[in-house]
């Protein structure tokens, strides 16, 4: 029983968190890879500014004598999403709108992404330092054990917090692409820019608001990352691979694969490396004589764990490279 | 279409541009050597060398074709370990020891995996189902996955414990060069095969992943490489400096590096001015329009991708010769993927020559950037302690030399914005 809660606690749980953050991720690089047309490289590092947003104000409110009964950063997300959204509008602005407008190739916006990727890693050090910080300034996180008669599941604060925010994002974002005017344009210029054009969809409009969601939902993966584990400034580095996995997976330009692509992928890298010799461990004594079970049943080191995404990837690019939700290959 | 014969079509204003280019280039060398010293100048100089016959390999994917590689850093660190391995001596404590046919039985065992699994993924040509040939692809490359890694792992754990890593094969440096080019071309191949029908995003993403995995495995494959502890001394195909003194030895590595550049770069030009270099520029402009004039496009973008990745692994090669050490965690992207794509693009994409004066300048600007750098902050440091009592950070330092990613990233956007053609634009002869 207590191996069943160890898989839960690591495999199932570990699974989830990572694989909300990649699908948060994910829905805003595939939006702005369906509507802009291009692999947005600087996505992880907007997650890592938006945490630091979130740090500096919460340490800002700190400062003045402000504490409240939920973590200071928690409050402030609304704000940090707004900001970060606002952020992402800037960089458009100033980075990819000018190159966009002269009629550069994608593949330019690309080079551009991985430009702005430099400056804010950068920045980011430059002005918060190399080391790591922990994202709760005056009181330790809360954990909470669900007993279960034996070992009990733990969760913390941060991950209940990503996953209630997660499946909240999900359903908004789904009433917003149904439902509202823009949501539907959005899906239109995603469909087929040239025929939404002609039809008067206001393109401008509708970049803004891909920026704004790809901002926001990065906002809470960022800042939620940032929280459940330590803020480093490489931290949203080696999520880029797996978010782009997911992107792919799910099929560019259907934000409901991305979400199940973030998933996906969160859940097989998180199993891949799993040791499921401890799950085998209670039948040892149903084992014939002479069977031992191995010390380390994982698929994958976990130092390989990067493999696993990146194999996802090859895989789909070659058998099935619209994705899973059958999405654009441009 | 006036063949190759014809003179240039852009007028003598460029030129007289690109002379004074070079010149003020050759300037500020000079005054390296001036200020620096020569030992270190020619260092820099036969760095900046390697990096060159990198940058050239960039342009020729980027310029040539349109490729877009952001995995330099894979193939150089895969061509420099595959040259370690040939170069480095031998270690008859592997030889001897029980690792080896350990080591040799999961080689074949790797090799059959391989076999299978490529027999089972062409299951159509007998007439199966796509999808079944898919799932059962995917299921056989997962079991034999799991079989050779079962079968790898008493091999390098006996390695490690008995001979501490498997040595080389004690082979002359060309030959090690020679495997560079080789190991990083097939990484490319498989690559290719993968990415290059696909829009050049793909192979973006796919590049930037195969590099982390190949650092990854080199990092942690103590048995090939012996991981933090580094393989060192590395042969020089020159007489070392303990033999002639450091700046000869330095000189004739130098000369070997640009002898190579230049040979390279030579033969580039004389292809791209053939009728192979005029389809690459057709494919590269005007996909569509190539393609129904009958070209094989997929064919000849692999033919460069191949062929840029094997300049890169020997670039990687010369670099890592040079240094004397191989160690597979001092590559990084940084240095080895994004400083090379700025001087691919700040020295003109299409163009050899803008890249090779790109390499020189950017990285003799780098190099100096580093004591810049620091000397800034430090000035920074005491006159905001003197004028507003500013209590600068202990980590400045680290901090400090962290400016140069953002500068670097600037360089990026700025040249893409202004001065897409770089400063030594590509000359279109018509």
């Amino acid at each position: 029983m207590d191996e069943l809660i160890f898989f839960i606690n690591r495999g199932v749980v570990g699974g989830l968190i990572i694989g909300s953050v990649y699908a948060l991720g994910a829905v805003g690089v595939t939006l702005i890879f369906g509507i802009l047309r291009f692999a947005h490289f600087a996505h992880g590092d907007m997650m890592t500014a938006s945490a630091f947003i979130a740090l500096a104000l919460a340490a800002i409110l700190s400062s003045l004598g402000i504490t409240l009964p939920i973590p200071l950063v928690l409050a402030l997300l609304p704000v940090v999403m707004v900001l970060t959204a606002l952020f992402a509008i800037g960089l458009d602005r100033a980075f990819y709108r000018p190159l966009r407008k002269r009629g550069a190739k994608p593949v330019v916006l690309v080079m551009a992404s991985i430009g702005v990727t430099l400056m804010l890693q950068g920045l980011i050090r430059l002005f918060a330092g190399t080391g790591s910080r922990d994202m709760y300034l005056d009181a330790p996180k809360t954990i909470f054990r669900i007993p279960t008669g034996g070992r009990p599941i733990v969760l913390t604060e941060p991950q209940v917090a990503l996953i209630a925010l997660t499946v909240l994002s999900v359903v908004a974002l789904h009433l917003f692409l149904t439902r509202s005017r823009l949501g539907k344009a959005m899906r239109a210029v995603s469909d087929n820019p040239d025929l939404a054009r002609v039809t008067g969809i206001p393109i401008e409009r509708v970049v803004k608001a891909t920026w704004a969601i790809g901002g926001g939902l990065a906002a809470i993966a960022g800042t939620m990352l940032a929280m459940d584990v330590q803020l480093k400034p490489d931290l949203a580095y080696n999520i880029l691979l797996p978010i782009f996995a997911a992107t792919i997976l799910g099929g560019i330009g259907q934000p409901y694969g991305a979400i199940a692509g973030g998933y996906l992928i969160g859940f097989a890298e998180t199993l891949a490396v799993f040791n499921f010799s401890v799950l085998l461990r209670p039948f040892r004594d149903l084992l014939p004589a002479g069977f031992e079970i191995p010390a380390s049943l994982a698929m994958v080191p976990t130092e390989y764990r990067l493999v696993v995404p990146f194999f996802i990837l090859v895989a789909v690019l070659i058998y099935r490279p619209t994705g899973i939700f059958k999405g654009r290959v441009f | 279409m006036t063949g190759a014969s014809a003179t240039p079509a852009a007028p003598a204003r460029p030129l007289r541009r690109e002379l004074l280019l070079v010149a003020a280039l050759l300037a500020l060398v000079a005054l390296v050597y001036a200020l620096q010293g020569s030992a270190y100048a020619t260092r820099m100089l036969v760095e900046a060398s390697a990096y060159a016959i990198i940058a050239v390999g960039l342009n020729i994917q980027w310029g040539y074709a349109g490729l877009f590689n952001v995995g330099i850093m894979g193939f150089i660190v895969a061509g420099a370990a595959a040259s370690v391995l040939m170069t480095v001596p031998v270690n008859p404590a592997f030889w001897a020891g029980s690792g080896a046919p350990l080591l040799g039985e999961a080689l074949v065992w790797l090799l059959g995996a391989a076999v299978v699994v490529a027999l089972v993924s062409q299951g159509r040509r007998i007439g199966l189902p796509k999808g079944l040939v898919t799932a059962s692809t995917l299921i056989v490359a997962a079991v034999a996955f799991t079989i050779v890694s079962a079968k790898f792992d008493p091999a390098t754990t006996a390695i490690e414990a008995g001979a501490g890593f498997i040595g080389g094969f004690g082979l002359p440096v060309a030959a090690g060069w020679i495997a560079a080019g080789l190991v990083a071309g097939a990484i490319a191949f498989v690559i290719g095969k993968i990415c290059l029908g696909l829009r050049a995003d793909y192979l973006a993403i796919a590049t930037l992943g195969i590099a982390q995995i190949i650092k990854t495995f080199l990092k942690n494959a103590d048995w090939l490489t012996r991981g933090t502890l580094t393989v060192s001394p590395l042969p020089w195909p020159v007489p070392t400096p303990g033999e002639i003194g450091f700046l000869w030895a330095r000189g004739l590595y130098l000369s070997l590096a640009a002898i190579i550049l230049v040979v390279v770069t030579l033969l580039l030009e004389r292809a791209y001015r053939a009728p192979w270099g005029r389809m690459m520029r057709a494919i590269r402009d005007n996909e569509a329009a190539a393609s129904s004039m009958g070209k094989n496009v997929d064919g000849r973008r692999m033919e460069i991708f191949v062929l840029g990745a094997m300049l890169m692994g020997l670039g990687g090669a010369v670099l890592v010769h040079f240094t004397s050490v191989f160690d597979p965690s001092g590559f990084v992207d940084l240095n080895h993927t994004f400083l090379i794509w700025v001087m691919v693009i700040l020295g003109g994409a299409g163009n050899n020559r803008g890249a090779i004066f790109g390499a020189v300048l950017v990285y003799i600007v780098w190099t100096m950037s580093e004591p810049a750098a620091l000397t800034l902050f430090s000035l920074a440091r005491d006159w905001g302690s003197a004028l507003f009592g500013w209590v600068a950070p202990a980590d400045l330092d680290s901090r400090a030399l962290q400016m140069r990613v953002f500068v670097i990233g600037l360089t990026i956007t700025l040249v893409l914005r202004f001065a897409p053609d770089g400063v030594l634009p590509e000359r279109l002869r018509h």
